[in-house]
């Protein structure tokens, strides 16, 4: 793999009909992603529905139901390459009953792109999208203005549309330079890895020369060192006999040999004596490395607990608060128990207080006995263990849970911890 | 001892996924081919686990029609880096009446896997099967989790997926349900190729070009020999040919090439025009036959 090539995940969103996959199609045909045979499948089938253009959704929709019905269900990852970057897509469903999907593939993205119909402007679901993207801090978003070849690539269309998404951002924790507004047509290759001629209005980059701008460590929010324990290495052989080894991900900031670290939950402080990386040693590791250390100390430290430098102590209670996106049928009540996973780790939990339900189109909250199916809400709980978190605005992967019900096993809600 | 590390990020992440299967499951096993993808893996789980050996076996589901070629570096890789070797073998489902071996032009043994690894998995007791499939391989496998829930029968169930956030794994089962976990999702072809070439790791003669007796159907290049079924007025002929996936003989066409080291296997990825289950006639059955062989257990 090309170590000097970045990597941007984006997420796609927007509501039925308005040609996410047509755009995604559009991407892929551009940066020659899509080889000949999936090219010649895609015409055969086109051709088979009897539709006179290039059904570009029939290469992301992968299921039977999908193709039947014509609408997305379930998350896809599509891949593409430039010279100078990986892209993983996830393309999500735009139906509201699959919002749940949506918070699937866009939780793990940078980027959102935002579709709105040039026809439509901004709707229902364009207020539920972004909402989500607020909520998720995904760092960036991009409002796709597609089907400018049906309004005659007007500009005043264009500014109409960006004008209330504007509105929009205003109620938001977005700032303005974090929204990039692009007029295209995805079925037309307009803007998106091609200067348009129809819309000399328009001066600002292409989608694609836009995303290739995005720098990924522009994209990242953590500076502080989170290191859960996610399995301890013990070899046991005569080579590596007294090696006892911590193993896990970086989250944010950097490590080093020689850094003072505390222990958590035993508050236990040691240094570190190695770090390795396979077969190798390095002095310092940044963050998103999967490394093993070693202590200068005999400790006691095991999967779910965590190490981070000395003075930089995250958190650590057994009450908290978070908003809650439910993403099971079954619905989260007060007094119900789960299984609350935070990163690596796992404790009780049990729903003390609903707090409110939000409404996602910006306008307040409500009071409300439970969260349904793709309910967003304010959420108190209390938790059989301590855990060690920050808020989700400064560390992501330390700010955010799932519960799992303690009698199916599903995963029925996420949160995004203050 | 070098300075700083700057991750690869999407091997940081498999490293971490595999970690997570290891960490949450009493009876993992790695489902190993012979092919790229899961010699890939066994790298991605050495790195997991150093100085430690991998924690756990690795399963091959032999259909008996595999490339010798494919065999014998599977035996040498076993050997070299010491790890546990399980074979299960589709001529004995074959033999118990289990599954009817397909006659005709197109008969192939490669959906009669299915059976012969869910019986694997029932008598080992396996819970967690790690496999080496990509999303972008094909479109069905785009939809699947990293953690992909199956039923006691084996079956999947893609309308109804457990939701994955981040990158937080809820491996949570009950007896007799079991896990696909599928550690490089998100690498592309190219992805492991490159991997394969920075990493230097080794692999199987007949992903490199070399002289081999084939004959030509429906566009493709099909090997010939005793397990894939031959009308009289195919010719065979000998030509420089490379694989770009190994399966079973039967289902895996071969490409024109001139491709010896790895140098020349990536140049020749990235100007391909036809994608790598292009050559897969087994996907070129019907336009769901991945996502239908997914459905009943094919992993």
């Amino acid at each position: 793999m090309s170590e000097n090539r970045k990597l941007i995940k984006i997420a796609t969103a927007g509501s039925v009909d308005d040609g996410k996959s047509t755009l995604i199609g559009r991407l892929l045909y551009d940066t020659k992603s899509l080889t000949t045979d999936k090219i010649e499948a895609i015409e055969r089938s086109s051709k088979q529905r009897g539709y006179d253009y290039l059904d570009f959704s029939l290469a992301t929709d992968g299921l039977v139901a999908e193709r039947e019905q014509g609408i997305t269900i379930d998350v896809a990852h599509i891949y593409f390459n430039t010279d100078k970057t990986n892209f993983i897509v996830a393309d999500t469903p735009g139906h509201v009953e699959y919002t749940r999907n949506m918070v699937t593939g866009a939780s793990t993205s940078q980027v959102a792109i935002i579709l709105i119909d040039a026809r439509k402007g901004v709707i229902e679901q364009t207020y539920r999208h972004f909402f989500i993207a607020n909520l998720l801090r995904i760092s960036h978003v991009v409002v796709a203005i597609n089907k400018m070849d049906l309004v005659d690539y007007e500009e005043d269309v264009y500014l109409k549309i960006k004008a209330d998404f504007d509105e929009l951002v205003e109620k938001s924790d977005f700032s303005e330079d974090q929204i990039t507004f692009i007029p295209v047509s995805a079925l037309k290759g307009e803007n998106i890895a091609r200067q348009s001629e129809e819309m000399p209005w328009y001066v600002g980059n292409t989608l694609l020369d836009h995303l290739e701008v995005l720098e990924t460590s522009d994209l990242e929010l953590s500076t502080v060192a989170r290191f859960p324990i996610q399995y301890v290495i013990r070899p046991k052989t005569e080579a590596f006999h007294d090696f006892r080894g911590f193993s896990g991900m970086l989250y944010g900031g950097n490590l080093k040999v020689g850094d003072e670290v505390t222990l958590l939950p035993s508050l236990n402080t040691s240094k570190i004596k190695s770090i390795h990386y396979f077969d190798q040693e390095v002095q310092e590791a940044t963050q998103g490395s999967s490394i093993t250390l070693t202590l200068e100390t005999e400790v006691d430290l095991s999967r779910g607990d965590m190490l981070v430098k000395s003075g930089e102590l995250p958190t650590s209670q057994k009450q908290i608060a978070a908003t809650i996106c439910q993403v099971n049928n079954k619905a989260l009540t007060v007094g119900q128990k789960y299984i609350l996973q935070h990163g690596v780790n796992r404790v009780l939990a049990k729903v003390a207080q609903i707090e409110s339900k939000i409404q996602t189109d910006f306008s307040g909250s409500e009071e409300a006995d439970s969260l349904k199916l793709n309910d967003i809400g304010r959420v108190h709980f209390r938790l059989s263990n301590p855990i060690h978190y920050d808020s989700y605005n400064s560390n992501k992967s330390n700010g955010s849970f799932i519960l799992i019900d303690e009698a199916e096993y599903d995963t029925v809600s996420v949160g995004f911890i203050d | 001892m070098s300075n700083l590390l700057i991750p690869n990020p999407k091997e940081a992440e498999s490293i971490h996924i595999i970690r997570e299967v290891a960490a949450q499951f009493e009876r993992p096993v790695l489902l190993f081919s012979g092919g790229k993808d899961s010699i890939t893996l066994v790298r991605l789980a050495q790195k997991a686990f150093y100085p430690a050996k991998i924690p756990f076996p690795l399963l091959h589901v032999d259909t008996g029609h595999n490339f010798p070629e494919t065999i014998e570096f599977r035996d040498k890789l076993v050997e070299e880096l010491g790890l546990e070797l399980i074979v299960r073998n589709v001529q004995d489902s074959i033999d118990q009446g289990k599954v009817r071996e397909e006659r005709g032009r197109y008969s192939s043994r490669n959906s009669l896997q299915t059976t012969t690894l869910l019986d694997a998995i029932e008598e080992l007791k396996f819970d967690a099967c790690i496999g080496g499939a990509r999303r972008d391989e094909e479109k069905a496998r785009a939809k699947e989790r990293v953690f992909s829930v199956r039923d006691d029968f084996g079956q999947w169930d893609e309308k109804n997926q457990r939701p994955e956030l981040f990158d937080m794994l809820n491996g949570k089962i009950h007896l007799g349900q079991n896990v696909r976990c599928f550690p490089i999702s998100n690498w592309t072809e190219l992805d492991v190729w490159e991997y394969i070439k920075t990493e230097n790791i080794e692999i199987p003669s007949i992903y490199f070009a070399h002289k081999r007796e084939v004959f030509f159907r429906d566009g493709m290049i099909w090997t010939a020999n005793e397990h894939v079924f031959r009308e009289e007025n195919e010719e065979v002929v000998e030509k420089m040919v490379r694989f770009r996936t190994v399966g079973d003989m039967t289902c895996t066409a071969a490409v024109l090439s001139e491709a010896v080291s790895l140098d020349d296997v990536v140049g020749e990825i990235r100007e391909s025009t036809i994608s790598e289950r292009g050559a897969r006639i087994d996907d070129k059955r019907s336009e769901a036959a991945m996502e239908t062989r997914k459905k009943v257990g094919y992993f």
